[in-house]
């Protein structure tokens, strides 16, 4: 018999939502206290990497409005503190794998913002050479295993990296990240299911930015609680909201050790919101500006930097980390621009290790 | 040294060798384990290997097939058996969009050194849903290698090459041939991927087929020489790569192609082999090339009607008289 979390007593979880704006009551309270004793340069180096994320993403944004960027471009803006919390609960062997809304998880796996922004400017430079693209972030030397295209197919990939680290016994960690839309497919419910039954290292991590596409929560499961799946496979769960960076770090950290020292999976809803369209041909008609501005009052980054306000950083110190990260998203921006595009001579190799196989 | 061995035997040879050798291949399936396999052709490998090496999975080929997949771009060598192939439909995207793009979508940073088997095509009257000649799907696709052995030798030959590739490779096999015997080398000889086979030697006429076809082509191939007719029998063993050199070669010898496989005629191997050989050996050909395959429609389960929808060495026979008399 497997002894289940109990649900997350901080912060309470709103009513399911219905109509968006219904669910705003909880967050007004505000987020959590941090942890007492916190390392407040460990949570400023958190929001560094969150607001690099950020300036990332609109700097992506802007890109892809001057068509320097093409195909589907799936923003994290909003979401930050999901990937930066999580990750940084990580050994650097941990292994990641995620959708395609991957850039922020990407650069907080450790991709610098150069391979990312001249992949999506389709130059040979990316990561993946600009064969990838937006959706297909990967990096081998930081175990990312990249963002991919369909939905909830990269969560039997997940299971497998996890099966690999149990076959070698290597005690590495898989982090799965997916959106709420993936809990309705197939592929999440196999992919739990053989982690359950196999016993594997792996934390699956549902980022549910309560949309899935334009259809929310309400329209597209039976249960909104996606962390109530978890009970079916006996598996191990948790459920809470996105707004503290620590307490994500936290929360998933207990997942973590539980597959690294247990070799048992658990599936982690946590609640956030994206604050741009599903990609950026969506002007995300389907929810309203008050449900919008709402959330934005719970900006991951715009309460991180108050908590670092409040333990002395200061002025002088958020100005060094964003003249920091400026410079290092213009670096990117000026290296993907100069970059040459990749040539013919790429197309085989990449498709065949060795002869190409006609 | 060759020993005497089934199909089903020389395929498990292959793995139990490739699994001695190298502690990062492993077999994964349903029923491969204490089942012995659904087909034995993994019986006593449990026994052999553990439960950590020879692992027996749930009815979920999607889920399965991924986790084969994920266990791949980290450096394992999996083995994943289909209990048939008509069952890899539901793992179709895990095959397309993750196993042949891994290489491409990471610019060449992740392989995917993974190996699919299982039995394909027809059986025995076991109709529309278990009847699929798969390979056709299959071929069509770059970042992916298809063989599809006739005989034990090249069973086993083949098993081990796929094993030891660096790429995503699909092993068709048959069930209608895991009983036939044949003489398959001792130990660690491979069969390269990509290059076809002379099953039989003639001068009037190719035929080109693999898989069990290739036997239903050496029958017809015996019919016609009675009638005066050589057909040189070219078994193709590897789908992709596909060897046209041995093709083109032949059909310069013989100046007349058929080709006969299982699944259906629209488009297909069939139909690339057509394209190949007309490109590269115009001028050799005195006559159209023509395609023996299983007729236009789902598999029917009555046994006079799924005989006449496969190719029969008769039907072959007949494609043949038309190339070489008609012309």
């Amino acid at each position: 018999m497997r002894i289940l979390l109990p649900m997350p007593t901080a912060p309470p979880l709103a009513p399911p939502a219905l109509v968006p704006p219904e669910r705003t009551t909880a967050p007004a309270q505000g987020a959590p206290p941090p942890p007492a004793g916190f390392d407040v340069e460990h949570l400023a180096a958190l929001y560094r990497q969150m607001l690099l994320i950020r300036r990332v993403e609109e700097e992506s944004a802007r890109a892809y409005a001057e068509g320097k960027i093409g195909g589907f471009l799936h923003l994290y803006i909003g979401q930050e503190a999901v990937a930066v919390g999580a990750i940084a609960a990580l050994r650097p062997d941990d292994y990641v794998i995620t959708t395609y809304r991957d850039h922020g998880i990407a650069l907080a796996k450790g991709m610098s913002v150069r391979a990312l922004l001249a992949e999506l400017f389709g130059k040979v430079t990316g990561c993946s050479k600009g064969l990838g693209g937006s959706m297909h972030m990967f990096d081998k030397e930081h175990h990312m295993l990249g963002g991919y295209g369909i939905v909830g197919g990269h969560i039997p990939l997940a299971a497998g990296v996890a099966f690999a680290s149990k076959y070698r016994a290597d005690d590495k960690v898989t982090l799965c990240f997916f959106g709420e839309g993936a809990v309705s497919i197939g592929g999440f419910h196999e992919g739990l299911g053989l982690a359950a039954l196999w016993k594997l290292p792996i934390v699956f991590i549902c980022e549910n930015n309560e949309y899935a596409m334009g259809t929310p929560l309400s329209r597209s499961m039976s249960v909104e609680d996606v962390s109530l799946k978890a009970l079916g496979y006996g598996m191990d769960r948790d459920r809470f909201f996105a707004d503290d960076v620590l307490e994500v770090e936290h929360r998933i950290s207990e997942a973590v050790q539980r597959a690294r020292e247990h070799g048992t999976p658990t599936l982690v809803e946590v609640r956030t919101y994206r604050f741009r369209g599903h990609s950026m041909s969506d002007p995300a008609k389907y929810r309203t500006q008050a449900e919008l501005d709402e959330h934005k009052k719970r900006d991951p980054l715009v309460h991180t930097r108050e908590i670092l306000a409040k333990a002395g950083v200061a002025d002088a110190r958020f100005a060094e980390i964003e003249s920091g990260v400026e410079a290092e998203v213009a670096d990117a921006r000026k290296f993907a621009a100069e970059s040459a595009e990749p040539g013919l001579d790429v197309l085989a190799s990449s498709t065949y290790s060795g002869p190409f196989a006609y | 040294m060759t020993h005497s061995l089934r199909f089903r035997d020389a395929l498990r040879e292959a793995m139990i060798e490739e699994m001695d050798r190298d502690d990062r291949v492993f077999l994964m399936g349903e029923e491969v384990g204490h089942y012995q396999g659904a087909y034995k052709v993994s019986e006593g490998m449990l026994a052999k290997f553990g439960p950590r090496r020879v692992i027996d999975t749930p009815i979920a080929e999607a889920g399965f097939a991924g986790v084969g997949i994920g266990a791949a771009i980290v450096g394992l060598r999996p083995i994943v058996e289909f209990m048939t192939w008509n069952f890899s439909a539901v793992a179709f995207d895990q095959i397309l969009n993750n196993a042949a793009k891994m290489r491409q979508m990471s610019g060449g940073q992740l392989d995917c050194p993974i190996v699919f088997r299982g039995p394909n095509a027809s059986a025995r009257q076991v109709g529309s849903q278990h009847s699929h000649a798969m390979e056709h799907f299959y071929a069509h696709v770059p970042g992916l290698k298809v063989v599809a052995p006739a005989f034990p030798d090249d069973a086993k030959g083949l098993l081990k090459s796929a094993i030891r590739d660096d790429n995503p490779v699909l092993v068709m096999e048959s069930e209608t041939l895991y009983g036939v015997k044949g003489d398959v080398p001792e130990g660690d000889v491979l069969v390269p991927l990509g290059k076809a086979r002379i099953a039989r030697q003639g001068t009037h006429v190719t035929i080109a087929a693999y898989s069990r076809m290739t036997h239903v082509a050496l029958e017809a191939a015996a019919l016609l020489e009675s009638e005066g007719i050589a057909a040189e029998v070219i078994d193709l063993r590897s789908l992709r790569p596909l060897d046209e050199n041995t093709l083109v070669a032949s059909v310069e010898r013989t100046h007349r192609l058929v080709v006969v496989h299982e699944g259906w005629p629209y488009g297909g191997v069939g139909a690339e082999v057509v394209d190949r050989v007309q490109r590269l050996a115009f001028d050799a050909l005195a006559a159209p090339i023509l395609r023996v395959a299983t007729l236009d429609v789902p598999m029917p389960y009555s046994a006079n009607l799924e005989l006449a929808c496969i190719p029969q060495p008769e039907r072959v026979a007949a494609a043949v008289r038309r190339v070489v008399g008609e012309f």
